[in-house]
């Protein structure tokens, strides 16, 4: 069996740890190339991926369409190259939930999308119901394609040399441009990568209170997230958002403050190793999934903690 | 402008669900269905479309069981001017794959001829995200997924999309495939007239057999089970104790 991994690029650059992380999930299943899809300056990216240990090879294709990650063109030239391999996958990510189902309609096969687990060549395990339930399923499509989910692997370490080979673009579709990205650049961890997660929730009760998270964040090196009330009420931006709808996180230590925990909520970090809550709710379900619950007031709470750490 | 909707019929979002100890499924009987939230959130987008002048007819789709009429009552409700039934299955336990919806989707499409898909970006069952971006790719039409803002003008829409990292911004030539994301819109609240009304809007319904769409799934469900479930943990009862056990006993601190 051979996999061909879609390799996900961000403002030019290679996301290493989505496409470590996708490696290792598939590397059991026989030889893996990394297809990178960009429009210039593909050479760092592929041989940022060249280095991943367990990559056979690395296809690289640079072409102007191919900028930005539209979906059409990079579908299209996926399927251009996706003779003789057995498994077409993709990071779980915006990036390849946008592509990877248009490639599978184009090659009349099913897509499965958040894969947590590989049993074997055929046989997956998935989510489903916000992560209420988990579907074992059998596909019987010739060549599988999915979508894993970065946070139920570790990254594949690098080591590795593989060479790097041209592959030529397919024409453009021409049926989207690209206007414009607002990337808000940090240097806080990547939320969906990173060790430490602090998450705020209604209970901030304002966007300058909400500070209190990032500078409690900020104090231990974690990342910010946010529940999706905070980020309707505009004190977070949306790509912070935590759950079913938003990213899925497992960090080492996610610390919950004055979010309620609705299953939406908790679909996004219940399999963080150590959860903490701070809420002034005795009753709020976030503390029936918390290792360390805290029953209390958070604008007392986050500065001594913050203060003290 | 005409608007095509796709709308699904799933347990309600506020039902916390149970799993069959047998491993069989879902317990879907007995338990509340509404139409999926971001299905809400795309019809809303295509009113308030009609309502600017931007689209003249909204044509709101369902694929399932006839139970899904109920789905496709409440879509005329919020302001479709049509709906269709896809009779494509008996069994309410049986969810179709987006791949078949989709295959389905693209039969209704060259019937209908719409200027423009909006579907949700994904349905809270299946939690799959596919069924809009195959449909584009099956019918070789640009896509705009996860959409919080959509703008048409001259042919086109400039929709802003939500990604990893902030948002993405693109022109997508009609006829397209848009999904929504939750921040598109707060779709409206349903009024009493307006559910009087939409009884006597049509509902058309069709079978498998007139649209000959191959239903045969690619992925066969062997068991669903429950996920695994966190211990018990414990109260601290000050910061003091919370930072000692980060330290001292889970170790995440140092
Ligand atoms: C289709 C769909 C998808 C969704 N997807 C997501 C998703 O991906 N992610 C997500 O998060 N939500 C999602 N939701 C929304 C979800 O259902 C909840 O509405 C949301 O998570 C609630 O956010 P919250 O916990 O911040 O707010 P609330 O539920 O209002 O909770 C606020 C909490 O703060 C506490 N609090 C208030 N003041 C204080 C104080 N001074 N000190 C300490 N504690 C305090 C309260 O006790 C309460 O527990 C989705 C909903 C739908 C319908
Ligand atoms: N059975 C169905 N009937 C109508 N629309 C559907 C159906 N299944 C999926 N859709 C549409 O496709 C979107 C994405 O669904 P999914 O790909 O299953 O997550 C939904 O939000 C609907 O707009």
């Amino acid at each position: 069996m051979t996999v061909l991994l879609l390799a996900e690029i961000s403002q030019g650059h290679l996301v290493t740890d989505h496409v470590a992380r996708a490696l290792s999930a598939v590397s059991a299943l026989g030889e893996v190339d990394v297809l990178i899809a960009t429009d210039q300056g593909g050479a760092d990216a592929a041989a940022q991926a060249a280095k991943l240990r367990g990559v056979r090879k690395v296809l690289l294709c640079e072409a102007p369409c191919l900028a930005h990650g539209l979906a059409e063109p990079v579908a299209a030239l996926v399927k251009s190259v996706a003779e003789g391999y057995s498994h077409i996958v993709a990071a779980a990510a915006t990036y390849g939930k946008n592509i990877l189902p248009r490639v599978a309609a184009l090659l009349d096969a099913m897509v499965i999308s958040d894969v947590t687990a590989i049993k074997d060549g055929e046989t997956f395990e998935r989510p489903v119901y916000a992560g209420n339930a988990v579907q074992q399923v059998v596909s019987s499509d010739p060549l599988k394609i999915f979508t894993v989910r970065t946070a139920s692997f570790q990254p594949a370490p690098e080591g590795g040399s593989a060479p790097v080979e041209l592959v030529s673009a397919p024409a453009d579709p021409n049926l989207s441009t690209w206007v414009e990205d607002r990337i808000v650049v940090t240097e806080r961890p990547e939320l969906t990568s990173a060790k430490r997660v602090v998450s705020g929730g209604r209970g901030l009760g304002s966007k300058e209170n909400f500070d209190a998270i990032v500078r409690l964040a900020d104090k231990i090196g974690a990342a910010v997230g946010a529940s999706r009330a905070a980020v309707d009420l505009g004190y977070a931006p949306n790509d912070w958002q935590v759950g079913q709808t938003g990213k899925i996180v497992a960090p080492e230590l996610y610390v919950a403050v004055g979010i309620s925990g609705a299953i939406q909520h908790l679909a996004g970090m219940k399999d963080s190793k150590i959860i903490v809550a701070i809420n002034k709710d005795e009753d709020a379900p976030i503390l029936k999934v918390a290792d360390y619950a805290l029953v209390g007031d958070l604008f007392a709470i986050v500065p001594e903690l913050s203060k003290k750490l | 402008m005409k608007l095509l909707v796709p709308v699904k019929r799933v347990v309600d979002y506020n039902v916390k669900i149970r799993v069959n100890p047998d491993g069989s499924g879902v317990e879907t009987s007995n338990v509340k269905m509404s139409m999926n939230p971001f299905d809400e959130i795309a019809l809303e987008e295509a009113v308030r479309m009609k309502e600017k002048g931007v689209a003249s007819e909204i044509v709101a789709v369902s694929i399932g069981t006839q139970q899904a009429k109920e789905t496709l009552r409440t879509a005329l409700a919020l302001g479709a001017d049509r709906a269709i039934l896809v009779d494509a299955t008996s069994d309410p336990k049986q969810d179709i794959e987006p791949l078949s919806v989709a295959k389905i989707l693209a039969k209704i499409v060259a019937e209908e001829k719409p200027d423009l898909v909006i579907a949700g970006k994904q349905a809270i069952d299946n939690d799959m995200n596919a069924t809009g971006q195959m449909l584009a790719g099956l019918l070789g039409w640009g896509q705009a997924t996860f959409a919080s803002a959509i703008e048409i003008s001259g042919g086109s829409a400039t929709v802003t999309r939500e990604i990893d990292g902030g948002l993405q911004i693109l022109k997508v030539a009609l006829p397209a495939v848009i999904t929504t994301d939750l921040r598109l819109n707060e779709p409206r609240y349903i009024s009493l007239p307006s559910i009087m009304k939409a009884k006597k809007k049509p509902l058309e319904e069709k079978t498998l057999a007139d649209l000959g769409v191959d239903l045969t799934p690619r992925l066969r469900i062997v068991h669903t089970d429950e996920p695994k479930q966190r211990s018990a943990g414990m109260r601290v009862g000050s910061v003091d104790e919370l930072i000692d056990k980060l330290k001292n006993e889970a170790g995440v601190l140092s």
